[in-house]
């Protein structure tokens, strides 16, 4: 399971940055089909975007606040380079914990031109 | 001496002997035969160098040409072959295969690895890569290059009147270079996840490991777009499918949006293996294990999955939506973040370790500088205003040559000079390095810098000449001269490696910490002569007398008692050993499958449909010969004692076996391929009024249906196949294989009557053709999908199929899946999408 699992994994590793790549699908496809067939509908685009957004946001915050456990809650400072279990579960949790704040910032990124432009105009 | 030493220099003895005779170079008329990664990766750098040259050579007359206006040396035709060529050939026969090429050659050393798991894999793609690449350069000879501009755009490229046979050329023999790469990124991901020595975890495993990993990655979801992108844009040229004439319904900027969803993750996946040799070569020179090892993980992976956003932005002067034009800009942006991380990264490393600036190292820093000031103005034009008025310009090349420059060929250099003693055992020049350097570096800034003015001042890219006083004569002239400046650093570097008398390299001469420098004399063929258990990320530095030890044969597969080549297997996250993998030896099967295939794509080009499809049909047997003599081969005992008191499984098979991560890997692809040609076809629903339009049906509904569902049976049945083999019933096994096959060909048959029924012609428009498109390409897979079931078919009568030994069968099933998934899409986008419209 990728989010109850006891162990991190390269699947939780690639889960925040695979939100990230939904969200932006979402965006651009659905920006496209309603610029392209139905403008006037281009506000609630803009809110589906927005809920789009909030919902990729708390799939990072939870995979974060999973990989902060993994980290053992910062217990142990990096370099994490023992080869050990647990150093290894640091070390995932570590670099899936730094990928989420890279994917909810790029996620925010990807929803501001909602946000600020409202027509299709090309 | 005691008699107890004496016993074990002689053990020692004895397995030198017996590995050098397994792993011996193949010599004298059999060379070609070799597929040790050593030799093969050797090869692949050498060619893809010799591309870099030939297409700098091209670049040079380019800038002979720019260098006075109203000059004539070559004409306006010319000109555009030597454009495209250029772009085309570093970027497709120097960028990515350098990548494949150094990885190939360094990445088993790293991993302690005695070779990757598919040697004969990896000689396949080099040799397609050879074909494919003296096919594609060499037709500028012929005055038959490309002409159009390394991306091709349409309406140009696919008119047939306007441009020649080159267009035909670049896509045909790109695409079959494109299959080599996605060959190596088959090899590379299953090596790094599964060809580590024991121990190594995944919080250990060198950096350039974590790149190859994403940028494998990465080829899999990037090269598969273009393909289908190439397959449209070659139906239309050959058959007049009208994918891209707007005529009929198509639409040029398709191409730009397959393109470039192939051609920017491309720019990153030229990048980041380049910036691997830097996470190499900074620790090794600043003496200290790299800072922020978590943080790298993070760029590598952050880069890998944002630079897929990011494909408009070559794209926001064609008339975009504004929104969609925001949201490609905003990615851009972004994937400033993880680049910067990474280079703060080097900086942090240096800034806390003692650096020697060996040659190396000087290249790194000229590499860090000149990327530096590239990503600056990579961030200016994702800003869309700003690229509205650079589109097209001098801005634009300068802009590309120094991310190029300073991303990927200074740190390559760098590469050259840090690796070149393991590789062949000789040193480099100090003198010589630190000349082609500054040669190399200030040439290039003369040339490249002076290009944003004369951007800025509009000129644009690819016009073969100039009329004089519009403020670019002297500009223009000092690129020239910065031009050859470089080149001359490039002639230095290039004699260098080629000039006799060089002295011998020490092992482990930078005092590096990771394991491919335990290699000592390259003419040992076997890699390392016994794979040590790892338990630091510095090995080299950490580990007590580590080297002494590797070389006495203390740890894993010290020897080769039964004359096999093997490597160790190990566990994804852990590293613990799992199984001995014995990897086929040297063979012409792969050289003679890659001149088979190739000469399919060659005859193509020229329309020589029975050549092509003769030589097609002779490349896929010797395929069948290679895979049937030399994979899945039944050891002669289940396990062997791998050293150092572990006995290890010598077969293994399912999701523990290395070719069913090679199925999963290459389907993965293959999937992304399929997505690609589903994207087009809902492009061209979102740019059509109706879809199918007026006075077309949608391929026959109740045809459709029963393709279906008899491909799902056929899905079925191998699943049955499998289970029956599980419990022990070779009969049934035969009897569910054969009834599958049928009912696949049956599926693929329904599957291809169902367009036909319903009237639709592919030349008449793009609805057609792409309903085609995605139908033959479904059948296409149902009918490997029937080949696959005949060899195990065969593989069953003739015994090599049994309850213990199933891998064919389980790679198989895996397939299906694949298959029966694409079914399904196909199903629900041909007949149940125009019903929702």
């Amino acid at each position: 399971m990728l989010f109850r699992s006891e162990t991190p994994n390269l699947w939780t590793l690639l889960a925040p940055p695979t939100v990230w790549a939904l969200h932006f699908l979402f965006c651009y496809v659905a920006g496209a089909i309603i610029c392209a067939k139905a403008p006037e509908a281009l506000d609630e685009l803009r809110l589906a975007i927005a809920a789009a957004t909030i919902l990729a946001l708390v799939f990072i915050v939870v995979a974060g606040m999973q990989a902060h456990r993994h980290w053992g809650f910062g217990s142990d400072m990096p370099p994490h380079d023992t080869p050990t279990d647990e150093d290894q579960q640091h070390f995932l949790g570590l670099a899936t914990m730094l990928l989420c704040a890279l994917s909810a910032v790029a996620v925010i990124f990807g929803a501001m031109p909602a946000l600020f432009i409202a027509e299709c105009m090309r | 001496m005691t008699p107890r030493e004496e016993t074990d220099t002689e053990r020692g003895r004895r397995e030198e002997a017996e590995l050098r005779r397994v792993w011996a170079y193949s010599s004298g008329w059999r060379y070609a035969a070799n597929v040790n990664n050593q030799i093969v990766g050797l090869w692949y750098t050498c060619t893809a160098f010799v591309f870099f040259l030939f297409a700098g050579v091209l670049a040079l007359i380019m800038r002979m040409q720019l260098a006075v206006p109203n000059n004539d040396l070559v004409s306006a035709g010319t000109y555009n072959q030597l454009y495209t060529l250029h772009g085309t050939m570093m970027m497709f026969l120097f960028a990515v295969p350098i990548f494949e090429a150094v990885a190939i050659l360094v990445l088993p050393q790293m991993l302690a690895a005695r070779d990757l798991p598919f040697p004969r894999l990896s000689a396949f793609g080099f040799w397609c890569f050879l074909i494919g690449g003296v096919f594609v350069g060499g037709s500028i000879f012929f005055d038959a290059a490309p002409d159009s501009g390394w991306f091709m755009y349409p309406p140009l490229a696919t008119d047939t009147t306007q441009t020649g046979i080159g267009a035909d050329i670049w896509l045909l023999g790109l695409s079959f270079i494109e299959v080599a790469s996605i060959a190596a990124a088959v090899e590379l991901i299953v090596g790094v996840l599964k060809c580590r020595p024991p121990g190594m975890r995944i919080n250990l495993m060198p950096l350039y490991c974590w790149y190859v990993l994403v940028v494998g990655g990465m080829i899999l979801f990037a090269f598969p777009p273009l393909i289908a992108g190439d397959i449209l844009f070659e139906m239309q040229r050959l058959f007049d499918w009208p994918f891209f004439d707007v005529a009929r319904g198509g639409d040029p900027v398709l191409w730009q949006h397959l393109f470039w969803i192939f051609g920017h993750p491309e720019v990153y996946i030229i990048f980041l293996p380049s910036i691997a040799l830097l996470a190499m070569i900074v620790p090794t020179f600043a003496r200290r294990p790299i800072l922020g090892y978590g943080w790298i993980v993070l760029a590598a992976v952050g880069t890998g999955f944002l630079s897929f956003g990011l494909w408009a932005h070559h794209m926001f002067t064609i008339g975009l939506p504004a929104l969609s034009i925001g949201f490609f800009s905003a990615a851009s942006e972004a994937v400033a973040i993880p680049t910067g991380v990474q280079i703060f990264v080097f900086v942090a490393t240096l800034l806390a370790g003692r650096v020697i600036f060996a040659i190396p190292m000087l290249f790194a820093t000229g590499a860090l500088a000149i990327f530096v000031f590239g990503g600056l103005t990579g961030v200016m034009v994702a800003l869309a205003p700003f690229d509205w008025q650079a589109h097209d310009s001098y801005f634009v090349v300068a802009h590309l040559h120094y991310t190029l420059i300073g991303g990927m060929f200074f740190p390559l250099v760098a590469g050259v000079h840090y690796f070149y003693p393991f590789i062949i055992g000789r040193m480099l020049s100090d003198r010589l390095g630190r000349w082609s350097f500054w040669l190399m570096f200030c040439g290039f800034n003369i040339a490249f810098l002076p290009m944003h003015i004369t951007g800025l001042r509009g000129m644009p890219r690819r016009v073969f000449t100039y009329p004089e006083g519009l403020g670019w004569d002297g500009l223009n002239l000092v690129s020239t001269a910065g031009a050859f400046t470089m080149a001359a650093g490039i002639g230095l570097l290039v004699f260098d490696v080629l000039r006799p008398g060089k002295p011998r390299a020490p092992q482990n001469p930078w005092n590096a910490g990771t394991l491919e420098w335990v290699a000592g004399d390259p003419s040992e063929p076997w890699g390392i002569r016994s794979v040590p258990p790892v338990s630091s990320r510095y090995p080299l530095w950490d580990q007590k007398n580590l080297m002494r030890d590797i070389g006495a044969g203390r740890f894993f597969l010290p020897g080769a008692p039964e004359g096999k080549r093997e490597t160790l297997i190990t566990d994804v996250l852990d590293a613990t050993p799992q199984q001995v993998l014995r990897v086929p030896g040297d063979s012409f099967l792969p050289l003679l499958a890659a001149g088979f295939i190739g000469g399919s794509f060659i005859a193509s080009t020229f329309h020589w449909w029975i050549a092509a499809i003769v030589s097609g049909v002779i490349g896929i047997g010797v395929i069948m010969v290679w895979l049937w003599t030399a994979t899945a081969v039944i050891p002669s005992r289940p396990s062997k004692d791998a050293g150092m008191g572990v006995t290890l499984p010598l077969y293994a098979s399912g999701s523990a076996s290395v070719g069913w991560w090679a199925m999963f890997i290459t389907m993965v692809g293959d999937g992304t391929a399929f997505l690609s040609l589903i994207f087009a076809y809902f492009y061209y629903w979102t740019i059509q009024n109706a879809f199918p339009p007026a006075g077309m049906a949608p391929p026959d509904g109740p045809l459709m249906l029963a393709g279906s569902a008899a491909t799902l049976l056929a899905w079925l049945a191998v699943l049955g196949a499998r289970r029956a083999n599980s419990a022990g019933y070779p009969d049934m096994v035969r009897i569910a294989l054969t009834a599958s096959t049928l009912l696949a060909l049956a599926g693929g048959a329904l599957l291809l009557l169902a367009p036909w029924r319903a009237g639709l012609h592919p030349t008449a428009h793009v609805y057609p053709a792409i309903v085609w498109v995605v139908a033959i390409w479904t059948a296409l897979h149902l009918a490997v999908g029937m080949l696959m079931l005949g060899y195990c078919l065969a593989g069953s009568l003739a015994g090599r199929l049994s309850r213990e030994h199933d891998i064919d069968l389980r790679n198989v099933v895996l397939y299906w899946h694949f298959a029966a998934l694409t079914m399904a899409t196909t199903l629900v986008v041909l007949a149940l999408a125009p019903l929702a419209t």
